[in-house]
């Protein structure tokens, strides 16, 4: 009866628009899910880091080299906020890490994708980080406080991102042949991973109902692809590019673009691991913690020691 | 040699020595042992790479023609760089990239310190706003150098190899050759043997702190400043400069 009423209030609360903070009560499986989800993003935005890492020593001029360093800094700075969050659900940084490693725990699939030429640097911003923010806007007004403030923050650096990337493609598209060649192959490889973002078709996503009902999720998968392919085909035009799907169609009755069926069978393939770069971007990241546990063991002994240091002085 | 000409040749090894060392700091980005370092190592990349930028600028200015900054970075070949050797030497791992950073800091702020007073009011500036971040990047190698010199016997044990390694690179700092004095004479340049006390004493210090010993050896290598590199340099400019060289012409 008690229990009821408790769950009862929390769904008030959502229902209210008043945010969830740390120390309210939630429902187990509120938190569950949360913790996967914010844990999810923030692996993705690490491992995310790895295929434009790529080409910072081959970025074609200094200013180039320069925005990518520091897009690439802004996505290791969502990790940390992201994990902070999800600190704040119980869970510490370390233990979502092993989980990383581990294999057990995702990230976003489109980070198992190579990235071959420069224009891969742009297309990575405008469709990548487009689809994460058409994702991430709703996620602002999601009902767990420190999640939906940590997105806020995100989302004005990912939109910048997004900006940037286009903006590569279009000089690229003034500039040669070799040039407009590399963006439309790049386009080729990346549409349908980056339509893949958005997960299963509804009738496949057995959560979103839950999610909804919490306002962790504000819409559905395909209703936030429907959105992304509708802004981005007329960018594609914009760009003098074709996007690789000979059924996408503008539908007029709808009022929006009909398009082909994603290769389900090639989405699972990556998500279980099997895609051409999971094994690659898990080493890496793997290699990266085994690497640096010297480096941690060291700090933490020097921290320890200069506290000693500090009683001793003071007693 | 001309002070024109000594004076291009002092902006563009200023410029290849950070240009050359943000590169290196870059190969770490998402490679980190620890996500705050890696996001710091990024961060100084990009302070490093914003100061090249300013210096070739410069160049191109100096040189009067219509040269951009990225002709100097990315059409010269590793004779016409001028970087010193420390900079361009490899990661390899945490130990050597934060005992090559901190050798490297430790100079850079010294000479920011006297740059900044140069007669020549371009460089002054560039080495006053430099000079902000190079504070920064001290205490960060500094931190990191009593971190691991007094941490556990493993992190001591591979930077006191770092310093027996990377302490014959650091001679080449304090090396004056034609370049330096033409300009020190007109008051532009730095006297950089002057530096030598100060830098010697502060990482002595500071090493002992760390419980890390300074080698004793007094040889030295030399040949950036004029051209002649490490093998490494090649390899750098090989991946960095591919798309220019491979596409010529092209914007990007
Ligand atoms: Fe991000
Ligand atoms: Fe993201
Ligand atoms: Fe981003």
């Amino acid at each position: 009866m008690k229990e009821t009423n408790i769950e009862d209030q929390f769904q008030a609360k959502i229902d209210a628009e008043i945010k969830i903070e740390p120390k309210d009560w939630m429902p187990d499986t509120y938190r569950k899910t949360l913790i996967r989800q914010i844990a999810q993003h923030a692996h993705s935005e690490i491992v995310g880091m790895l295929p434009e890492a790529n080409w910072i020593t081959r970025a074609p001029t200094l200013r180039r080299k320069a925005a990518l360093l520091a897009k690439i800094q802004d996505e290791g700075g969502h990790g940390l906020y992201l994990y902070s969050a999800v600190e704040t659900l119980g869970v510490e940084r370390d233990e979502l890490l092993d989980e990383l490693h581990s294999g057990k725990a995702k990230y976003s699939s489109i980070f198992n994708y190579p990235t071959l030429t420069w224009a891969d640097m742009g297309t990575i911003g405008w469709l990548v980080d487009g689809a994460a923010i058409m994702n991430q806007i709703p996620l602002c007004r999601c009902s767990y406080g420190p999640y939906s403030r940590a997105m806020i923050r995100i989302c004005k650096e990912e939109s910048f991102h997004q900006r940037q990337g286009y903006e590569l493609l279009l000089t690229m598209m003034k500039g040669t042949d070799a040039q407009k060649r590399m963006v439309q192959d790049a386009m080729n490889r990346w549409w349908w991973p980056a339509i893949s973002m958005f997960g299963p078709n509804d009738a496949d996503s057995p959560h979103t109902a839950q999610s909804m009902k919490w306002k962790i999720k504000r819409f559905t998968n395909d209703e936030l692809r429907q959105k992304f392919v509708d802004v981005t085909v007329e960018q594609a035009k914009i760009l003098g590019i074709t996007v690789p799907d000979p059924d996408l169609k503008w539908n007029e009755e709808r009022g929006h673009y009909d398009f082909g069926q994603i290769n389900w069978d090639e989405f699972w393939e990556v998500v279980k691991g099997d895609g051409p770069c999971n094994r690659e971007r898990l080493a890496a990241r793997k290699n990266a913690w085994d690497e640096g546990a010297w480096v941690r063991e060291a700090a933490s002994a020097y921290a320890d020691k200069k506290s000693k240091r500090q009683k001793t002085a003071a007693a | 040699m001309t002070k024109q000409e000594a004076l291009l040749k002092y902006v563009l090894r200023l410029a290849d020595n950070v240009s050359i060392l943000g590169h290196r700091l870059g190969e770490w980005c998402g490679h980190g042992p620890v996500l705050e370092q890696d996001i710091a190592m990024t961060n100084i990349a990009l302070d490093c790479i914003g100061q090249a930028r300013n210096y070739y600028q410069y160049a191109s200015k100096i040189e009067g023609i219509d040269k951009t900054e990225d002709d100097y970075a990315y059409l010269r070949d590793p004779l016409d760089y001028y970087n010193l050797l420390i900079v361009e030497q490899p990661n390899k791992d945490f130990a050597y990239t934060i005992v090559r950073q901190y050798f490297f800091d430790v100079f850079h702020f010294l000479f920011l310190q006297k740059l900044s007073d140069s007669k020549d009011k371009q460089l002054a500036a560039i080495a006053e706003k430099a000079i902000k971040e190079v504070t920064y990047h001290c205490k960060w190698s500094g931190d990191w150098v009593l971190r691991l010199g007094d941490g556990t016997d493993t992190s001591h044990e591979k930077m006191q190899h770092a310093i027996d390694i990377l302490w014959t690179y650091t001679g080449e700092m304090f090396l004056m050759d034609e370049v330096d004095e033409i300009l020190l004479k007109e008051k532009i340049g730095v006297d950089l043997i002057g530096l030598r006390q100060e830098w010697l004493k502060i990482v002595s210090e500071h090493f002992k702190e760390a419980t890390l010993t300074l080698p004793e050896t007094t040889w030295s290598q030399k040949g950036g400043k004029q051209g002649y590199h490490s093998e490494h340099l090649g390899y750098i400019l090989a991946d960095m400069q591919y798309l220019p060289r491979t596409y010529p012409g092209s914007i990007w």
